[in-house]
């Protein structure tokens, strides 16, 4: 397992002090396909604890995390990362870890292999510390298209302990998982939260991780008109 | 610059070396292009009877036209899986430029279908009556355009990535980005079957074609995919 105990990560391009760290967004607003999604989202996410989206399908959960990912422009509204020691011009993308709904695994690859292609495309990497993070270890020389989808899963999550990075953005990450998954995920994600780490997260049931905050988006559909 | 040219090159060579072992597992793309190649090269001679003299005249058009439409027919699924099951986003997402990962995708397109069809063309160049001393020029040319017809193709890969069905629409737009390099092609591996031999011209022409595609393609690649994203 990678060294949490300090609060500087090194996620290969160059040791990033987190422990100040903040995701500031002020009057976001999306829209996606000319439709406006939400607007007026006011957030601050804060070094080592979780903040909790929640809201009904279709509330713009996914398009918030795509936005602070840096995959997608706001309509509206400043998005900032504050109080860390990066060049102004950083991009937030390069220090997010983002687990979407789809598992970014290939179905014809072994697990190890999976794992090890992202090791290589990160520039290095712990396989063997993600696949026992996620309790893939006896599954390492199956076939991706031969797990279950609650390993699938695993697998995608697995991600998460192979490359430090700062913030983790997780859109529905409890999917498919069971109970005993479901608490290696928890202790995943408190061991980031210790070592000074961002969560962003949504979901729909209640994770057993200390310390969160939860951003509503329920009464944001009424003032998106 | 934040990241080095060492974080490129492990990004480049793990995505290549995935997709390789993909390619080979799922032997899918190879074996459809190598077959409809085969199949295209032992039609014509049928369709167009037996008239040697005839067949020895188009065989450098025909090879040529034949590892068009070969390298087309896996054209449209160059970005499709990754675009799928979200590995794109990833790649996107990391500090690795978008442009190393499709220059990285279209050099494993040109390994399993351009490289392997322009090796065998010359060979399967007997079943149209090929003149024997046209096999090495006509080799070279192969081997030198397909990479710009795998640059190319990433491109309208690229473009049609969102799209379900893009297969026809990659066809289309790409198409007449080939017709430079088939004229040049064409002519670099005929030598002098049209009267004077301008071949060595034509091959240097094309080799220009190539390195124009390898500038600009990775860019406007990378930038189509980018918008899918939004």
């Amino acid at each position: 397992m990678a060294l949490w105990s300090n609060f500087t990560f090194n996620d290969g391009l160059f040791a990033l002090n987190t422990a100040r760290m903040k995701i500031v967004g002020q009057q976001l607003a999306c829209e996606r396909g000319g439709r406006l999604v939400f607007a007026g989202v006011d957030f601050t996410a804060r070094a080592g604890r979780m903040l909790v989206l929640r809201g009904p399908n279709g509330a713009g959960k996914t398009s918030l995390l795509r936005l602070i990912a840096g995959l997608s422009e706001p309509a509206g509204g400043t998005l900032e990362l504050e109080e860390a020691s990066l060049p102004p011009d950083t991009l937030l993308g390069e220090h997010v870890h983002f687990i979407a709904h789809q598992d970014a695994i290939k179905l014809h690859l072994s697990v190890t292999e999976n794992l090890s292609f992202w090791a290589g495309f990160f520039g290095g990497g712990d396989v063997a510390g993600a696949m026992a993070a996620m309790n893939l270890t006896a599954l390492g020389e199956f076939q991706a298209q031969r797990l279950s989808a609650g390993q699938k899963r695993r697998l995608g999550l697995a991600r998460l302990a192979l490359v430090e990075k700062p913030v983790w953005l997780l859109d529905e990450p409890t999917v498919g998982l069971d109970a005993a998954s479901l608490q290696l995920l928890a202790d995943m994600m408190t061991r980031h939260l210790d070592g000074a780490g961002i969560i962003i997260a949504s979901t729909h049931i209640e994770l057993p991780v200390k310390s969160s905050d939860i951003l509503d988006f329920a009464g944001l559909a009424d003032r998106a008109g | 610059m934040r990241i080095g040219p060492g974080e490129m090159k492990s990004a480049f060579a793990a995505v290549i070396s995935r997709d390789l072992s993909l390619a080979v597992r799922q032997g899918g793309n190879i074996g459809t292009a190598i077959g409809f190649f085969l199949t295209v090269i032992v039609l014509l001679p049928l369709g167009l009877g037996p008239d040697q003299q005839l067949l020895q005249r188009i065989a450098p058009g025909a090879l040529w036209i034949a590892l068009l439409l070969s390298v087309l027919l896996s054209a449209d699924r160059l970005y499709q899986t990754d675009h799928d099951d979200g590995s794109l986003e990833i790649m996107a997402l990391s500090s690795t430029p978008l442009e190393v990962v499709v220059l990285a995708k279209a050099s494993v397109h040109w390994l399993t279908s351009g490289l392997p069809l322009a090796i065998a063309a010359p060979v399967l160049g007997f079943l149209l009556n090929l003149d024997t001393a046209l096999i090495l020029p006509l080799g070279i040319a192969m081997v030198t355009g397909s990479l710009a017809l795998s640059l190319l193709a990433s491109l309208g890969a690229a473009i049609t990535v969102g799209l379900r069905q893009g297969g026809l629409l990659v066809s289309l737009l790409v198409l007449p980005l080939y017709v430079p390099v088939m004229i040049f092609g064409v002519l670099a591996s005929s030598g002098a079957q049209s009267g004077i031999d301008n071949s060595g011209t034509a091959l240097i022409i094309l080799v220009a074609i190539v390195l124009a595609a390898l500038v600009v393609t990775p860019f406007a690649s990378a930038a189509a995919l980018r918008s899918y994203m939004r």
